[in-house]
């Protein structure tokens, strides 16, 4: 049989794809932020001595990185509302992802954290500063910069996860490249351009923290 | 008359067992051939002449920097379109074998460089050929270096096979929707769900740190 591209069609909603694109990059950036947050918490909370503190964190991490996140993002938007939190599918599937990559943060964060020396933690005291200090401008700095890789690679995989949210109908890339797919049949022009955008997306966010790295490398 | 969630669970074994028994094929079928091509993939980005290398190494980027889920239905559309029948579980094993193998290239090709260059060459000195000196030199430790981390690309299979549920195919999830359609206890559908995949992973996540254990480097 012969199939000949034809990209027309394609090309045609093409600013449906790049709208969907934008929405991905949002949903990522949105949930990036908040994961970092969560993340960071966690890993002071892993490395933490107190027990109270230790055992919820590690919890939290092994639950969230044993379960698919399928089924955590249609868990928050079809049952938690079961539970009165009734929220919209973009928040819902923000939140999930945010928790999501907090515990993946977490352990990438954590990782950072036990490579620090301890001298860096008695010089800061030995010059006064309190804990909190130590932390803020000490700690999570140095930390922050041995980890850039490794960060790196989880915000390109949270970029990815984003076309989960076309289980619940946000119109993202993944969603969007569907109902191109269904109203025009031109199916294998819409997956290849559709690949491509995330490729290139991908490609581009790596290259952008290889610039930080390059940037805030250590210099010797 | 009001059924609880254990009656309706006991009404619905038979399709969450089956479902179970599909995700584990998934699984297991997906992480074999992704292994085997996985394996391939690595050898040619580090052995490969030039032209193999780059082929191989743009494949690999590809399929990394592309999303599961749309591997899946691109897969599962994609391939019907031009007339290769497969029906929504080939499709959807293809995509995640695909997907695995370029994870497991990827692991292959790192433990195959962190081998030092010394290890070649003394094989090279007592007159081992190349496959002699893979067989019983490079083989086997970059077996003990990539044993933990294929174990963990083998619980993200394990995540990995939910998605198929979004191209119809009855493993547990969507075997979960459909029992949670009829008795609306999304709640403690997905919950228990959630904890089938969790005990499975779990259990993995253990055997892969038991790995790491055993085949840890004695320092």
């Amino acid at each position: 049989m012969t199939y000949s591209l034809n990209f027309a069609a394609v090309w045609r909603s093409f600013d449906l794809l790049l709208q969907g694109l934008a929405l991905s990059l949002g949903l990522a950036l949105v949930a990036i932020l908040a994961g970092c947050a969560i993340g960071m918490i966690t890993a002071f909370g892993l490395v933490s001595r107190n027990a109270l503190l230790r055992k919820p964190a590690g919890l939290y991490v092994t639950v969230i990185r044993n379960t698919p996140i399928l089924v955590l993002v249609l868990f928050s938007y079809f049952a938690l509302p079961e539970l009165g939190l009734r929220l919209g599918k973009i928040e819902s599937f923000v939140l999930t992802l945010a928790i999501y990559s907090g515990a993946y943060l977490a352990e990438v964060f954590r990782g950072g954290l036990i490579a620090i020396p301890p001298g860096q933690r008695e010089a800061g005291l030995a010059i006064g500063l309190t804990e909190m200090q130590i932390r803020t401008s000490i700690i999570i700095p140095l930390m922050l910069r041995s980890v850039l890789p490794s960060l790196s690679s989880t915000m390109i995989s949270l970029f990815k996860d984003t076309s989960l949210a076309a289980a619940i109908a946000v119109p993202e890339l993944t969603f969007e490249a569907r109902k191109i797919n269904v109203e025009s049949f031109r199916v294998i022009e819409t997956w290849i351009v559709a690949s491509c955008l995330y490729v290139a997306t991908c490609s581009l966010l790596a290259a952008l923290m290889r610039a930080v790295e390059r940037r805030l490398a250590v210099p010797r | 008359m009001e059924f609880s969630f254990l009656d309706q669970l006991w009404l619905a074994r038979i399709p969450l067992v089956k479902g179970l028994g599909i995700s584990v094929s998934i699984s297991l079928l997906s992480i074999a051939v992704g292994t085997v091509l996985g394996v391939f993939v690595g050898l040619a980005l580090v052995y490969g002449y030039r032209p193999v290398r780059w082929i191989v190494r743009g494949y690999t980027d590809f399929i990394r920097g592309t999303p599961v889920l749309v591997l899946v239905l691109a897969s599962y559309y994609v391939l019907s379109t031009i007339g290769i029948d497969l029906g929504p579980f080939q499709a959807g094993v293809l995509a995640l074998a695909v997907f695995c193998s370029s994870h497991v290239g990827e692991l292959v090709r790192g433990a195959l460089q962190s081998i030092p260059k010394g290890q070649t060459e003394a094989a090279k000195a007592i007159g081992l050929t190349f496959a002699q000196t893979f067989t019983y030199v490079l083989g086997p430790q970059a077996l003990r270096q990539a044993l933990p981390a294929w174990v963990n690309t083998a619980a993200e299979m394990v995540k990995a096979s939910t998605l198929l549920s979004i191209i119809g195919v009855g493993e547990l999830l969507l075997r979960t929707q459909e029992v949670i359609s009829r008795t609306f206890m999304s709640l403690e559908f997905y919950f228990f769900a959630g904890f089938l995949y969790f005990a499975i992973n779990y259990g993995i996540e253990r055997f892969g740190r038991y790995v790491e254990r055993k085949t840890a480097v004695p320092s």
